[in-house]
């Protein structure tokens, strides 16, 4: 084969690029690491995964950030879940095409809204707004970044699940109408459950955005790491593990014990977010194998 | 009697998945006429059009056995450098595929990627090639026209000015006009039979018929194995295996 | 024929599903219009050229945001000159060079992990790897490296996209007449695929310079007196600005708070336009 030594070159700055991303993330791991585990020599385990988080008088107890974390997560998902699959449906399979143009660009524009932004509005608007109508103490709460947080992921999920949907073949749609179904029923019964891997995915993409998020919850959320009592943790201010690192970092001194656990929640995210993605691909993989065998 | 100018012994083909497509063929195609490749879909003639331009390098292929010689060159060597073998040994597909350029940018694009630059030798390629596939008189006055506008008999034409453009020794074409109405099909079978004068063609006809009209010579492929081939239309009135017989008759197929 | 009583309360049920899953809709999409129109109204105001083009004064209660966005701009001419090649070639190796076997596979889990760091994360990472060990300190090269690798797993996704849909058939026929495969890439399947690339381009630079956490420990600056002379200077950015403003600084005016924050908006909005309009371009004029 006479390749030319310049296209020899060239593609091997091309394969270098396609390896990069494994360089890369083994990179991340490495430095998180590297700044995060002198946390576990200079706190004791116990203490770590203890409820206190205090860190002027040392108590670097990380439970009440991961539950700070969960709770407003959990809540983005009660949010998100139910208006994500809905507009997907809605986009996919019942709006005319006209109207899909429309739709679209507008999810597409909430995605690219930075996030500052809508933390910013949820500070100087949304929050005493909920504050006002709900009659609650504060407005800065779970409850507030909750919702916002919701919104936040509404175009990831709406995205994957609207592609799943959209790759369902029409032989599938077709069959069933051709039997009789409404197309309601051929939606909810033959469409949705062909995509349901799609939408896990779309729905477990969507979490992974919320727990990432970093500058609304900061805004919003409040400011308390406690640990939650009751549901009405929701009504509370309270404290990501995104947050803490968010605002604490700027204020550290570096090599301290405080810089080193930052670090560690930060291995901690990464961990959450490894895990939350390697599942979302195996399920993927998996399904894209059966679907290669029944083809066959 | 023509020398030869590919001959090919024992070849073997085999897929990753263990399926032979072609299995000990040995074959002389002749200079300067048209060789065809006739028999029902799955006989490996497209495997076999696809070993002569080592377009199957690009496909899933496990091994190749055997030699096959252009002018006394074993193509089938890694030594080969491919890339000249392609502009040797043309190919024309079964659905025409132009690509997104215009009608002159189709043409040139083959010489363009020898290193070809002077506007001059590309300008007369591309005359000389659109006459040579009776083309010419049709789009000479929209040459920077997209070339997609074109028909599909119109845009077969011009794959096959494309290979000639390139000046090459073999013509490959794998069904060429299966897709195109009978006015262009006769189109090309006549340029076909004025290309046989300076190149050696090998076709895979869509139908019995077809091969009929344009053999000078015919092979018949049946399940991966040469059954039988001759001279001029022997095998199509006279056949020596009752496969071919069958065959030709539409007996099954 | 009329219908039977079952189907009819089918139809009947199917038209209250419907109509639920479009106030479902309505709910997810208004929203979306009343934020951006209310910036707008409630930012127009504060915008002037004066507001645009200078420096912050009184502790940024008064004056423009200039630094702010000139900032922003470096960082993200920074992060495409990191990115963007990087992104494309990791594109082009995954959709025509990459084998089907583990490594490839591997590649893809990075990629996929890559998307979904914390941008939190990742500014840990650029403050450990950056800023500290490669001692290029709080800068805007510390910056735009981080957010470089950061959006690059969404140019790798939609350029990898773009390429593959470019129809196989043209990488067989450049190849039989006798064309390499980075020649085919460079001729005919990069080119065709640029609109899609460019807007993979478009709309990852777009998330970069609107992301706060990476460049909070990276890059970003409270309030510097002049602007950045080099790529090792910090620089103030405008995402970061508007944090700062709204929620650091007592007694800012609400006007300067939402004339940044428009700011945003109407960035979002031109780089959301220019994408969708190169796709529908692009769309319109292929010539497959």
């Amino acid at each position: 084969m006479a390749l030319s030594l310049r296209e020899r070159l060239i593609t091997g700055l091309i394969k270098a690029s396609g390896y990069s991303a494994i360089v890369f993330v083994l990179l991340i791991f490495y430095f998180l690491l590297q700044e995060g585990t002198p946390a576990l020599s200079q706190v004791p385990l116990g203490t770590l995964f203890s409820g206190r988080w205090y860190p002027i008088e040392d108590y670097f107890g990380l439970l009440p950030l991961i539950s700070g974390s969960l709770v407003v997560t959990i809540g983005a998902g009660l949010v998100a879940f139910p208006l994500g699959l809905g507009t997907a449906i809605y986009i996919a399979e019942i709006a005319p095409r006209w109207m899909r143009e429309i739709l679209k660009p507008l999810v597409e524009l909430l995605a690219g809204l930075p996030s500052v932004m809508l933390g910013f509005l949820g500070i100087i608007v949304f929050s005493p707004f909920l504050r006002s109508w709900l009659d609650i103490p504060t407005g800065l709460s779970a409850l507030t970044a909750s919702l916002l947080l919701g919104f936040i992921s509404l175009p990831t999920i709406v995205s994957v699940a609207e592609d799943a949907l959209d790759a369902v073949p029409k032989a599938y749609r077709d069959a069933a109408l051709a039997i009789g179904a409404t197309e309601w029923q051929t939606i909810w019964r033959v469409t949705v459950p062909a995509a349901r891997t799609g939408i896990l995915t779309a729905m477990m993409l969507g979490l992974g955005r919320a727990i990432g998020e970093t500058m609304t919850v900061m805004m919003v959320a409040g400011n308390a790491p406690v640990l939650p009592r009751g549901l009405d943790i929701f009504l509370s201010p309270v404290r990501t593990m995104t947050a803490t690192i968010a605002a604490e970092m700027g204020e550290v001194a570096n090599g301290s014990t405080h810089y080193h656990v930052l670090f560690f929640v930060g291995i901690v995210l990464f961990l959450i977010s490894l895990s939350v993605n390697v599942t979302a691909s195996i399920i993927i993989f998996r399904q894209g194998k059966r679907a290669e065998r029944m083809l066959s | 009697m023509k020398e030869a100018k590919i001959t090919i012994e024992n070849l073997t083909v085999r897929y990753s998945d263990g399926v032979e497509p072609l299995r000990n063929i040995s074959l002389t195609v002749q200079r300067k006429a048209i060789t065809v490749f006739f028999g029902p879909a799955g006989g490996g003639k497209s495997t076999l059009l696809r070993v002569l331009n080592r377009l199957n390098d690009l496909t899933d292929v496990a091994s190749v056995e055997g030699r096959v010689l252009i002018d006394d060159q074993d193509i089938l060597d890694p030594k080969t450098d491919v890339i000249s073998l392609r502009r040797r040994v043309g190919m024309v597909f079964a659905r025409p595929v132009v690509l997104p350029f215009s009608i002159r940018g189709n043409l040139t694009y083959g010489l363009e990627l020898a290193g070809e630059r002077n506007r001059d030798t590309l300008e007369a390629a591309v005359k000389r090639s659109l006459k040579q596939a009776a083309l010419w008189d049709e789009v000479k006055d929209r040459l920077d026209e997209p070339a997609v506008a074109l028909s599909g008999g119109q845009q077969q034409r011009l794959c096959l000015a494309r290979v000639l453009a390139l000046e090459p020794e073999v013509i490959l074409l794998d069904e060429p006009t299966s897709g195109l109405d009978p006015i262009s099909t006769g189109k090309v079978e006549d340029s076909l039979q004025e290309l046989k004068k300076k190149y050696t063609i090998i076709l895979v006809p869509h139908s019995v018929q077809q091969a009929a009209r344009t053999a000078d010579h015919a092979a018949f492929f049946l399940q991966g194995e040469l059954v039988e081939h001759a001279g001029g239309k022997k095998i199509f009135n006279t056949p020596r295996d009752q496969r071919t017989d069958d065959y030709v008759r539409g007996r099954f197929g | 024929m009329k219908a039977s009583p079952a189907s009819r309360s089918r139809y009947i049920w199917q038209k209250v599903v419907f109509s639920g899953l479009t106030v479902i809709t309505l709910l997810t999409v208004i929203p979306i219009i009343l934020v951006v129109a209310y910036i707008l109204v409630q930012g127009l105001p504060a915008i002037s050229w004066e507001f645009l083009t200078a420096m912050p004064r009184d502790g940024m209660r008064d004056g423009g945001i200039w630094p702010a966005l000139i900032g922003t701009l470096y960082l993200t001419i920074g992060t495409a000159i990191f990115a963007v090649p990087l992104g494309i070639g990791a594109a082009i190796y995954l959709s025509e060079y990459a084998p089907d076997n583990r490594w490839t596979r591997l590649i893809r889990l990075a990629i996929i992990n890559l998307a979904g760091i914390p941008s939190v994360v990742y500014g840990l990472f650029g403050l450990g790897l950056f800023v500290l060990f490669l001692n290029f300190g709080t800068s805007i090269l510390a910056g735009s490296l981080t957010l470089a690798i950061m959006t690059l797993p969404v140019i790798i996704s939609t350029a990898e996209e773009a390429l593959r849909s470019v129809p196989q058939a043209f990488r067989v026929v450049s190849i039989s007449v006798g064309g390499t495969r980075w020649q085919t890439i460079r001729r005919i399947v990069l080119p065709e695929a640029l609109p899609g690339i460019l807007t993979g381009i478009i709309l990852g630079l777009e998330r970069a310079a609107g992301e706060t956490a990476p460049i909070l420990f990276t890059v970003a600056a409270f309030f510097l007196p002049s602007l950045p002379n080099s790529p090792l200077d910090a620089t103030m950015a405008l995402p970061y600005h508007l944090f700062v403003i709204s929620t650091q600084v007592p007694h800012m005016p609400v006007q300067i708070q939402y004339g940044t924050a428009l700011v945003l908006v109407v960035f979002v909005l031109v780089m959301n336009l220019s994408a969708a309009t190169i796709r529908s371009r692009a769309r319109a004029r292929r010539q497959w």
